[in-house]
């Protein structure tokens, strides 16, 4: 058995293994910050799996925008919080219902998604389902990065427009919300001071 | 199969250990010239010339005692040096010596080599966190805020980079400048790069995080023997990465700067070699000449300056190589 293979059959099972233990942690840690750092950990397997999908750009993209700079943004948010120990209660039990209908409603639509875009699961035999799957070795004449900037740049830079349009309104919004003008602030204004004449700046005057 | 484990461990190993020599040599090194900038000798000593400082240092920080503070979160106290030093250690992992000598000739590889240094904030956030202690902490957080700002500029760069070579791949990135050095059309980006890597690892003129006169040593205040090796090898390490990426992207990699018999007379990994040891030295003439920037300077320069022009530079770019048709 090639050493490639037999890695790659093992690491999908102990990344997800290690992804859902510390997906159960990130809920059950008492300490927030053990809690976010947990979060970190289920980032960096999900990229993980991104990579063994032979989906390298986006498991980078993964790294960098949500590991990052989201999750130490958040990290900071939760270290500068006055930290308290969380008690876990009985009164979680209250919400579990409500988590049990939005997994299911979860479940039900990642279903869909891959009864109607991907794989059609039940319309067809087992033997079709397997050449579907090839689909990922079918495009590998072409890199990841050429391909999504193909897709979006091209074919779909309408959403990719407004996507971005959506974001920097969120962000001016936050700006707006929280920004506070302080009127009698001395603030340094690096151009006057470089461009002002050594003459003009010491006088000499004549006391009577 | 064990023996294609050993040769991947051996490949590994043929990385790992000549890197730990060097960055050995490069703290000598960095005494050595500061010494001669300051007009002093430096540590001769040890050995011929002081050769054999390093590992007298090392030495001695290996028999000191590992003191965990009482007040520590124990468990990320121990991990936060172990994951800087690791991250110091992966990237290298997708750096080419020469061509074809690479250990992972991966197609992201540059976006690779960016998102294991936006990793590294995470060693010193926790380890700050986890000593429990108000200078550690601060100095965490000064340089958690340092690193992720100046990542947005390395970012923009590697863009432009990244339109003229029209590959994430690192080997082809050196393969490209095969006519003309990066660093050539793109000199200002070239002197932006270097000044962001001098934020990035957090060397001075921006050494903020530990200033040594007003925060004790910052993030790493409460380590002591391996645990403050560990961040001084992966602070030295990634210096020395930062210098090869940067030689990568702008100074040609492994190429000679002609294709000339006299040039072309040294191997090919010789001239990588000396484009790295050319940046490590301005590192260190940087670190003797320069003052040490204000926090509030830092971060002007940082989201004011570079942010702009390294956005600016990006559409420019583009839109010459779209004018001439070269993409």
């Amino acid at each position: 058995m090639n050493i490639g293979h037999f890695i790659i059959a093992n690491l999908f099972y102990f990344f997800s293994f290690l992804m859902l233990i510390s997906a159960i942690l990130v809920i059950g840690s008492k300490n927030p910050v053990h809690s976010v750092l947990f979060l970190i950990l289920v980032f960096c397997n999900a990229a993980g799996l991104l990579i063994l999908l032979e989906v390298e750009f986006l498991a980078m993209i993964f790294l960098i925008v949500y590991v990052g700079a989201i999750a130490v943004l958040f990290l900071f948010v939760v270290m500068m919080l006055n930290i308290k120990l969380i008690e876990l209660n009985e009164n979680l039990i209250l919400y579990l219902p409500i988590g049990a209908i939005l997994a299911l409603i979860f479940l039900f639509e990642i279903f869909i998604i891959i009864d109607t875009d991907l794989i059609p699961l039940f319309s067809l035999n087992f033997a079709d389902t397997l050449n579907y799957i090839k689909w990922t070795s079918e495009i590998t004449y072409t890199t990841n990065v050429a391909r999504l900037g193909s897709l979006i740049y091209t074919h779909y830079f309408f959403l990719f427009i407004i996507a971005s349009l959506i974001l920097f309104v969120a962000m001016v919004g936050a700006i707006m919300l929280t920004l506070y003008k302080n009127t009698n602030l001395k603030r340094q204004v690096i151009y006057k001071q470089i461009s002002r004449d050594f003459n003009k700046a010491i006088k000499l005057q004549y006391l009577k | 199969m064990i023996l294609e484990l050993l040769n991947i461990i051996i490949k590994i190993l043929a990385i790992i250990v000549p890197l730990l020599i060097a960055v050995a040599y490069l703290t000598l090194a960095e005494r050595k010239v500061i010494g001669s900038i300051q007009r002093r000798k430096g540590p001769d000593v040890v050995g011929v010339f002081g050769l054999l400082q390093p590992l007298a240092d090392g030495l001695k920080l290996f028999i000191k005692e590992t003191i965990l503070p009482n007040q520590s979160n124990v468990l990320i106290f121990v991990f936060a040096p172990i994951l800087t030093f690791l991250l110091s250690l992966i990237s290298w992992a997708v750096i080419p010596f020469n061509y074809g000598m690479v250990l992972v000739d991966i197609n992201v590889g540059l976006l690779y080599i960016f998102a294991i240094s936006s990793l590294g904030v995470y060693g010193i956030i926790t380890s700050g966190w986890a000593s429990n202690s108000k200078y550690a902490f601060l100095g965490a957080l000064r340089s958690a805020a340092q690193m992720v700002s100046y990542e947005v500029s390395i970012g923009l760069i590697i863009i432009t980079v990244l339109l003229f070579a029209g590959s994430l791949n690192l080997s082809t990135i050196v393969a490209a400048q095969e006519y003309v050095w990066y660093c050539i059309p793109l000199m200002p980006l070239f002197i932006m790069f270097f000044i962001s890597i001098l934020a990035e690892t957090n060397r001075s003129p921006f050494d903020l995080p530990e200033a040594e006169a007003e925060l004790v040593a910052g993030y790493n205040v409460e380590y002591s023997a391996m645990g403050f090796a560990l961040f001084f090898l992966g602070e030295y390490s990634n210096m020395i990465l930062m210098s090869s990426v940067a030689t990568c992207l702008f100074l040609g990699g492994w190429l000679p700067p002609m294709d000339l018999f006299i040039f072309n007379w040294l191997p090919s990994p010789f001239w990588f070699g000396l484009k790295i040891s050319f940046l490590l030295f301005v590192f260190i003439w940087v670190r003797a000449a320069f003052p040490r920037y204000r926090y509030d300077q830092l971060m002007r320069l940082g989201w004011k300056v570079f942010l702009p022009l390294s956005l600016g530079f990006v559409l420019l770019t583009a839109g010459v190589l779209l004018g001439f048709n070269y993409i």
